[in-house]
């Protein structure tokens, strides 16, 4: 180990213990890029300085820890992922009398908000509860409100389209000077709270479960951490959708869920009990 | 003692669809070391660039995926909107970080986890481009150990990139496009006569 990770080592070892923020088991490269980037915001050499700050700093610590997560989202990204959903997915949800949803890592909100459109448009909405969470309070605060920069309209609009939206994207928010507000009753049935998905637990039995470009940030046995907590969180025959270039493929979970839809990362955990799929074969 | 090459970057954009067939044609089926590429891009172009690559090649050329192991005699494209990096333990990983130099996928966030990892074993490689990404990069690969290349400007579609990573006076070797691989061939020939 050269110095530079033995110093990331300790410093991701310090936050854990003292705050219980536990990035050791995100993929080093992009981590390492961003505590490099913070380190230089503050003008200090070594990262290894950085470690009595962020003990006996709070303040200092929650400006670093903001910068060290990636919070790039947008509505309906991916629009034929979208579309997938509604095409594929929400006919087989039509079947069920009430639906839970768990959106996870939802950052600003927007793809919760997309969902919730998909969810009116084909009259599902009413029957749902969708739990939206993320572990950072800035960005659920501001998913919370719903409120965003109408220059992000005209994409927003374009990827709506694209997903197959049957209404005018228009109808679902009404514009300020610089702001897009988006319609109260979207968030009727949405409950925004933080979960870390890292330390905390399974919350209930879900029939959808999305998480999308969160898992390229965590290494391999993160991600087999975090699969298991998905499919403890799904019914038998309920559905995890990743990012697009997010796969089940290189993981030990792999034999537990069949991909549905492989292009668009859909996936659907089998009926069988965990573990017992590979013997009865 | 010659340097034992383990892995080659190579960042490009304005000009690298005709570049990147001159260069890569011309690479040999033994080809033994990993490729990794940034081709500035589009989201949507990208599989036209991967599967026309792909015909005109000895080595098998592939969209990078995440959590792949990196193996010699692969050329990996990074795909459009990601940035591709380089782990410790020579698996790449994608991510969507802020653009880097208004790029994502960026030739620096490539070519600057690469060197962190291969350290000497590396060569690093700027073609034609209209822009400066890349510099930081070849910096970072030759204060590492590695080998350093750049397209000669003159024969460069767009010679921006190749000008800004001259300048930074760490490009070991200035070549032209047709040189290229044949240098790449014997310097991998070279380096395995002295090992043994
Ligand atoms: C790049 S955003 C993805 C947003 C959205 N899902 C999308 O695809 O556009 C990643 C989000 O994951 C969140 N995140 C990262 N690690 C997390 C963890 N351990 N638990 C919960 N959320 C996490 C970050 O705060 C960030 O908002």
């Amino acid at each position: 180990m050269d110095n530079e990770e033995l110093e990331i080592t300790l410093l991701l070892e310090a936050m854990q213990s003292r705050y219980g923020y536990d990035f050791r088991g995100y993929a080093r490269a992009s981590l390492t890029r961003r505590i490099k980037k913070g380190l230089a915001e503050t003008g200090l050499q070594r990262i290894s300085e950085l470690i009595p700050p962020i003990l006996y700093d709070r303040d200092f610590f929650n400006k670093f820890v903001a910068n060290l997560s990636v919070h790039v989202t947008e509505m309906f990204r991916d629009p034929l992922f979208f579309k997938a959903l509604r095409e594929e997915v929400i006919p087989y949800l039509k079947t069920f009398p009430f639906i839970k949803i768990w959106s996870a890592g939802i950052s600003t909100g927007e793809e919760v908000y997309s969902l919730a459109i998909v969810l009116k448009e084909e009259g599902l909405y009413e029957k749902s509860r969708i739990y939206a969470t993320d572990f950072s309070d800035t960005v659920l605060e501001k998913a919370r409100k719903g409120i965003y920069p109408t220059d992000l309209i005209k994409k927003s609009t374009k990827n709506y389209q694209k997903s197959g939206g049957s209404t005018s994207f228009g109808n679902y928010y009404h514009a300020d000077y610089e702001s897009a507000i988006f319609d109260r009753a979207l968030k009727k049935n949405i409950v925004f709270a933080n979960h870390n998905m890292v330390t905390d637990s399974v919350f209930g039995e879900m029939h959808l479960i999305l998480c999308r470009n969160v898992l390229i940030y965590f290494d391999a046995n993160l991600q087999n951490h975090v699969f298991q907590l998905f499919f403890d969180s799904l019914r038998p025959n309920g559905f995890l959708c990743l990012g697009s270039k997010e796969t089940l493929e290189y993981s030990k979970e792999k034999d537990n869920f069949v991909a549905v839809i492989k292009r668009q990362k859909i996936y659907q955990k089998k009926k069988t009990h965990r573990g017992y799929h590979a013997e009865s074969l | 003692m010659q340097n034992h090459y383990e892995a080659v970057v190579i960042g490009v954009s304005a000009g690298g669809f005709r570049a990147l067939h001159t260069l890569l044609s011309e690479l040999p089926d033994h080809f033994t070391l990993p490729v990794m590429i940034v081709q500035h891009r589009k989201a949507s172009a990208e599989n036209y660039l991967v599967t026309s690559l792909n015909k005109n090649c000895r080595l098998l050329v592939k969209e990078a995926d995440e959590k792949e192991k990196i193996t010699s005699g692969t050329v990996y494209l990074a795909p459009g909107d990601y940035h591709l990096l380089v782990e410790k333990d020579k698996t790449l990983s994608l991510s969507i970080d802020e653009p880097v130099c208004y790029s994502r996928p960026s030739i620096d966030v490539l070519f600057e986890t690469a060197a962190a990892t291969y350290q000497a074993g590396l060569i690093g490689i700027i073609l034609t481009g209209a822009n400066s990404d890349g510099s930081a990069g070849i910096r970072s690969i030759k204060a590492g150990g590695g080998l350093t290349i750049s397209q000669h400007p003159e024969t460069a579609e767009a010679d921006t990139m190749p000008l800004a990573a001259i300048a930074t006076k760490a490009v070991d070797y200035i070549l032209t496009l047709q040189e290229i691989s044949p240098f790449l061939n014997d310097l991998l020939e070279q380096s395995h006569e002295t090992k043994e």
